[in-house]
């Protein structure tokens, strides 16, 4: 049963982080049909950043926030220098461009960090908290807290304000959120804005536990998007869900199967779903979006 | 023949390239380059068969150049195969788990088929990198040169020719494939699923050949790359080589056989330009491909064609 318990907690902290990458990919998805493999990416700069600008003597809520700031802005230029020009192109283009963003993005923090791996002290120490003869870190609840927090906000952001409401809007039907006098390009960069801040954050949280560096953004981009299509894609509570399921099953697969499969694990299940109920487990089945 | 001229110009120019390039290059270094140039070709032509003709798109065909690349080290390394039987072995198990996992998977559209071959990938990259035993783990393992009746193929000319005239039979094989009436089946597909269903065309089956057969390319070009090299890591199944083909075939042109061979040259010659700027490398790359699907998007040889029919005689 311990043992079982830290399987669960650790599955819920790394599914958490896939949560939030998957949220990404469904945020832009929804505004613009495009599957953005840069994603990773903004969990590696809100981690490096964070470290680099502590390092250099910055306090750490500070150069958080300067982690934050970076990654919105360059999510803000993945969008207005690689993904604009390129409107209209077929969805193997557009994964080619946001591919080639990727690693584009990890050559740049590879010669202005570096290749080495990093990490910095946890927000609320380091003593592990006995539950039931398993032990959680404190920075895994707050991993778990922030996500949580983010879904809420979003959540509140869809349903309470009107650029929400306007994402939601380009989300169903894109022509007719234009008609009524949505400014559908802007809620694309809005959405870019949007999940660069959610990726940094999940890379701002998670990188005291899991660490970090310039080439981390490639498999949490892959299991990110792997949760968002268990999920459903495009389908903002599925992917969350979907991060979870995956982060579980890579833990509880690594702990009973195989470690050395543990990133096979989620692959196998993305290939049984997509064979079994290619629209997810949320997305509706009528909508196809090819 | 003005005719078969028409269907197959594009081989006689690969041939004339390949055999008149030995005289125009001044070090054996280039060879060496040209011979990569030709091997990615392969797998490139293959995968464009799948996208550019059936419009399929595949991330993952680096697990069947893998499988190829695999197949000629593990075979002669652990079970006393000779070199040449391995590349065939190699080719038919390609073509078999690409038969068994093409029939579901191919049923599958867009960014769902995106997923699925991309998944499949890296799943057939991790067995090399964890079945340590038989293929050295992460840090790979030697591969033993080919002996063909005694004579051992080593060296950039002697890989030179062989992936040279295996690029132009490859070459000839496609243009017959597409002169075909399979492969009028593998555009009608690429146009509309729906219409060509309607009109009788057996889309499942047609998806299923292009499938195989770029899993055969690829697996191919695997082995001659393994066998060129004499070593193999897990990084040549990985998912950036998927990428890479993927860009190779785009960028050439998708649909364009001359295409994929421009796309693999580009792709294969540029970071040997790079390699003074090193740390650059990646920044370069990825520069380069949203730079050229953003301006580019129909490939560079189809663009370049239009450009030369726009032109007046």
């Amino acid at each position: 049963m311990p043992e079982f318990l830290q399987f669960l907690f650790s599955g819920l902290t790394v599914g958490a982080i896939y949560a939030l990458v998957a949220l990404g990919f469904t945020l832009i998805y929804n505004a613009s049909d495009v599957i953005n493999f840069a994603q990773g990416e903004f969990v590696m700069i809100g981690g490096m950043v964070t470290f680099f600008a502590v390092a250099a003597g910055i306090p750490l809520p500070l150069a958080a926030l300067i982690a934050l700031v970076s990654a919105v802005i360059i999510g803000v230029l993945l969008h207005v220098l690689a993904i604009e020009p390129a409107k209209g192109a077929s969805p193997v283009t557009l994964i080619i461009i946001t591919i080639g963003a990727s690693i584009f993005l990890r050559g740049v923090a590879a010669v202005v960090f570096d290749k080495n791996f990093h990490s910095y002290p946890p927000f609320a120490g380091s003593e592990p908290i006995r539950v039931g003869g398993a032990t959680i870190l404190p920075q895994s609840i707050i991993v778990l807290l922030g996500t949580l927090a983010i879904v809420v906000a979003l959540w509140a952001l869809m349903t309470r304000t009107l650029i929400g409401k306007g994402m939601v809007a380009t989300a169903t039907n894109r022509l007719a959120a234009r008609l009524v006098g949505i400014n559908t390009a802007a809620i694309v960069g809005v959405s870019f804005a949007l999940s660069a801040a959610i990726g940094a954050i999940g890379g701002i949280l998670v990188t005291p536990i899991t660490l970090t560096n310039y080439d981390v953004g490639t498999l949490l981009a892959l299991k990110g998007f792997a949760a968002a299509m268990l999920g459903g894609m495009g389908h903002p509570f599925g992917a969350v869900v979907g991060g979870l399921i995956v982060g579980l099953l890579e833990t509880f697969g690594a702990g009973y199967i195989s470690s050395a499969y543990k990133d096979a694990v989620a692959f196998l299940v993305i290939l049984g779903v997509l064979l079994v109920m290619p629209q997810g487990l949320f997305g509706s089945a009528g909508v196809e979006r090819v | 023949m003005p005719g078969m001229l028409r269907t197959y110009w594009v081989v006689l120019a690969v041939a004339v390239i390949v055999a008149v390039l030995p005289y125009l290059v001044p070090t054996t270094f280039y060879l060496r380059i040209a011979a990569l140039v030709f091997i990615f070709s392969i797998a490139v032509l293959g995968l464009n068969l799948l996208m550019g003709f059936a419009g399929q798109v595949s991330l993952g065909h680096a697990g069947f150049f893998g499988i190829g690349a695999y197949a000629v080290a593990v075979g002669p390394a652990h079970f006393g195969v000779p070199s040449w039987l391995a590349l065939l072995l190699g080719l038919i198990l390609a073509g078999v788990i690409a038969y068994i996992i093409g029939r579901p998977i191919l049923k599958l559209r867009g960014h769902y088929l995106a997923v699925a071959t991309l998944g499949m990938g890296i799943l057939i990259a991790m067995v090399f990198t964890n079945e340590a035993r038989f293929t050295g783990g992460p840090d790979g393992m030697a591969v033993k040169r080919l002996v063909l009746f005694g004579w051992t193929a080593r060296g950039s000319v002697a890989w030179y020719w062989i992936s040279g005239v295996t690029l132009v039979l490859a070459v000839l094989l496609a243009v017959n494939l597409i002169d075909s009436p399979t492969g009028r089946a593998l555009r009608a597909i690429h146009d509309s699923e729906v219409a060509s269903r309607v009109l009788g065309v057996d889309v499942a089956r047609y998806k299923l050949i292009a499938f195989v057969l770029s899993a055969v390319y690829a697996a191919l070009a695997g082995a001659y790359l393994a066998l060129f090299d004499a070593l193999v890591t897990p990084a040549t199944a990985g998912f950036l080589r998927s990428i890479e083909f993927v860009t190779m075939a785009v960028i050439g042109g998708l649909g364009s056989i001359l295409g994929s061979i421009v796309g693999a040259a580009l792709l294969t010659v540029l970071p040997q330009l790079l390699t003074v700027f090193h740390d650059y490398e990646h920044i370069a790359l990825g520069f380069i491909m949203i730079v050229f699907m953003i301006f580019l998007r129909a490939g560079i040889v189809p663009s370049l064609a239009q450009l030369l029919r726009r032109t007046p005689q």
